[in-house]
């Protein structure tokens, strides 16, 4: 068990300008469950494996535990790794693919089959230990992956996007009990994913990355209730959260003629931005009202019944284009196709961002 | 947002399109074109059938009348195989001696080979330093170069050393008798390497990433993952190239003529023996037919060996994706 530190560490790829990963500071705490999360290309995959060592560090530092690693080797680190497509060693059995490690480190025989017969227990492998990977299905090869990376009781778990090649009912069936195991050991673990609802549901804490910068660490619910810019705004949440870039008048910013107030400071931080504000509000932040109310007037393009709810796509039109929305009802307020139907944002939960720095107000 | 992505739509089992690569697929697997390829195999294998009776067959016999005749007066004898394998006198076979011979000089020029294409592979293949890609080029294009070029050079190297403006760079081998098997285990390793690297560079290069980076990170350095995790998954690889460099040397004449002659019946290997064993002016072909069979009878059985390590799908279940 060990705390992380990413210490303004970089990795610039030969023959590129831009770094993958431009001075990366992160702190992740003894025990933590922290979710790198981004777009593709964003650097998080690169940042994990700059702490795995397969990655060189072209600038700063990796401390593990406060052990500077930055340019030991990966075996000199004393970490586990689960990566996308498991890598499993495919002339081994299930029992040899999660004991060479130990093997390697010269553990006991006993100490081996100890270890390796506890991490089949918890993932449910005692039947498959003298399997082949071929022999195994997609779920089974991946709990191997992560047996392999338990049974080593490392440092650090880092995890590659471990769920993508599952389907999607294993995917969930799996988040839980990365979750729940990870609970159990205790082992700090960082953990890359471009799916949103992964990282909300699993860490800690997430960290969010854009073309090799961190925009944004916090908790999940933090991320979800103040993100610090307009990616992140636009990145958490499904569906995506309703940003618009509109003009600032007087009383506060103008959707096509409906004026949405926002205070005295709110709109003379957003002056700093020039005369347009970036406005975002989550789906379920908003109430269908009467035309009589005042509310934006959107055409129904779509209805997504969820059954418990509905998310209601639609469009608007804003100063000559016509922008898309979307909002979630109770099934009681379920608009048809064509209709058209006013909304309005519930006052407290909107999000100012300054329309130039993109950062929130 | 969850990645919820629908099943990729189910794709229809490939249905024999009415390509013309496929007509002629479906031509190529019908009966018909099954019974004519055995026709053929059998028409082929005609001559090597007819060598291996006439191995049998009495001198006199081989040398007045085909071997078809044998159906109408089968007559068999094993003096050919006596004389080849055992025979006295100077220019009759005596090839039992020859045949360890050429076991001496096969192995050793097969496993060196093995060993230093395989690591050089891996290394080429998977360690990162300055220039890989130019010595890898650079060995590759060596096989441009035909051997013959290699031999009066590389027998100066042997007997007299290397010098450059009179400064002696390596000593004269100064080798003798059985110390020629040396040399030929030299030239024959030399000349294997290029397509070696090549070869096995091709297919070590292929394995997974993901699994020599998570070797890595299980602790495993070079020779670790050379051993366990690389080793296992290209002896098809291995075997093949076994295979091809064991026929090739087994076969070889030209290599052994030049480096293995000096020691006369104790180093030279069967194949020198066999060119000679005609006779000086081919009087005595009757020999041929047994001696060519003693010789089959070793690649037969390393071919059949080996076979069972051409495994397919060694890595199947290793990565997704």
């Amino acid at each position: 068990m060990a705390t992380v530190t990413y210490a303004k560490a970089s990795r610039v790829y030969p023959g590129t300008e831009r770094p993958a990963v431009n001075e990366l500071q992160l702190d992740i705490a003894d025990g933590e469950f922290l979710v790198l999360v981004g777009p593709s290309g964003c650097g998080k995959s690169t940042s994990l494996r700059m702490l795995a060592g397969l990655e060189d560090v072209d600038g700063g530092q990796i401390l593990i535990d406060g052990r500077d690693v930055t340019h030991l080797p990966p075996k000199a680190r004393d970490i586990a790794m689960v990566f996308q497509n498991y890598a499993l060693y495919p002339h081994m059995s299930v029992y040899e693919n999660m004991a060479f490690a130990l093997k390697l480190r010269k553990t006991s025989k006993a100490e081996i089959d100890r270890r390796v017969k506890e991490a089949a227990g918890l993932l449910q492998l005692e039947e498959y230990l003298s399997r082949k990977p071929k022999a195994l299905s997609g779920g089974q090869r991946q709990r191997v992956a992560m047996g392999r990376a338990i049974v080593r009781e490392p440092q650090v778990f880092l995890m590659d996007e471990p769920l993508s090649n599952l389907d999607a009912k294993l995917r969930v069936q799996t988040r839980s009990q990365i979750a729940s195991l990870q609970a159990k050991l205790g082992i700090t673990t960082v953990y890359v994913t471009h799916d949103q609802v992964e990282a909300m549901t699993m860490g800690h804490r997430v960290a969010v990355m854009l073309d090799g910068n961190l925009q944004q660490v916090d908790t999940p619910r933090a991320l979800y209730d103040t993100p610090k810019n307009v990616f992140v705004a636009g990145f958490m949440g499904s569906p995506a959260m309703n940003l618009k870039t509109v003009s600032l008048v007087d009383g506060g910013a103008d959707f096509a003629g409906i004026v949405l107030p926002l205070t005295r400071e709110q709109i003379e931080a957003a002056r700093t931005g020039g005369d347009k504000v970036t406005v975002g509000f989550r789906p379920e932040d908003t109430d269908i009202v009467a035309a009589s109310e005042g509310g934006l007037p959107i055409v129904v393009e779509l209805v997504e019944d969820l059954g418990s709810d509905a998310n209601v796509y639609g469009h608007a039109e804003i100063g000559g284009t016509s922008e898309r929305f979307v909002v979630r009802t109770d099934r009681r307020h379920m608009p048809n196709m064509g209709e058209t139907i006013y909304v309005k944002p519930r006052p407290d939960k909107i999000h100012l961002f300054n329309a130039q720095t993109t950062d929130r107000i | 947002m969850t990645t919820t992505n629908p099943p990729a739509a189910v794709v229809p089992p490939l249905q024999k399109k009415s390509t013309a690569a496929g007509r002629v697929r479906q031509k190529l697997s019908s009966r018909v074109a099954t019974v004519i390829a055995i026709v053929i195999a059998l028409f082929w294998t005609i001559p090597t059938f007819g060598l291996l009776i006439s191995s049998f067959r009495p001198a006199n016999d081989i040398k007045t009348t085909g071997w078809w005749t044998f159906f109408s007066d089968p007559q068999l004898t094993l003096e050919n195989y006596n004389e080849v394998l055992f025979g006295g006198s100077a220019s009759s076979g005596q090839l039992a001696g020859y045949f360890i011979n050429s076991l001496v000089i096969t192995i050793p020029a097969v496993l060196f080979p093995m060993a230093i294409c395989s690591l050089a592979a891996y290394a080429l293949a998977w360690i990162d330093f300055k220039g890989r890609d130019w010595v890898y080029i650079m060995i590759f294009a060596l096989q441009i170069v035909p051997l013959q070029m290699a031999l009066v050079p590389l027998l100066r190297f042997f007997s007299q050393g290397t010098e450059i403006f009179g400064i002696q760079l390596t000593p004269a081998w100064g080798l003798s008798d059985t110390g020629l098997f040396i040399q030929v285990w030299f030239a024959h390793t030399c000349f294997a390497l290029p397509f070696g690297v090549y070869l096995l560079h091709n297919f070590i290069s292929e394995l997974p990433r993901d699994i020599m980076e998570a070797a890595r990170v299980d602790g495993a350095n070079h020779p670790k993952i050379f051993r366990s995790i690389v080793l296992p998954l290209i002896t098809p690889a291995l075997a093949s190239y076994g295979i091809f460099q064991f026929l090739w040397v087994w076969n070889d004449l030209l290599v052994a003529l030049i480096f293995a002659s000096g020691g006369g019946r104790d180093t030279q290997p069967m194949t020198v023996r066999l060119a000679e064993l005609a006779g000086t002016r081919g009087n005595e072909w009757q020999r041929l037919t047994s001696g060519a069979f003693v010789s089959m009878v070793v690649p037969l059985i390393v071919f059949l060996s080996l076979q069972r390590y051409f495994v397919r799908g060694l890595l199947a279940g290793s990565v997704k994706g």
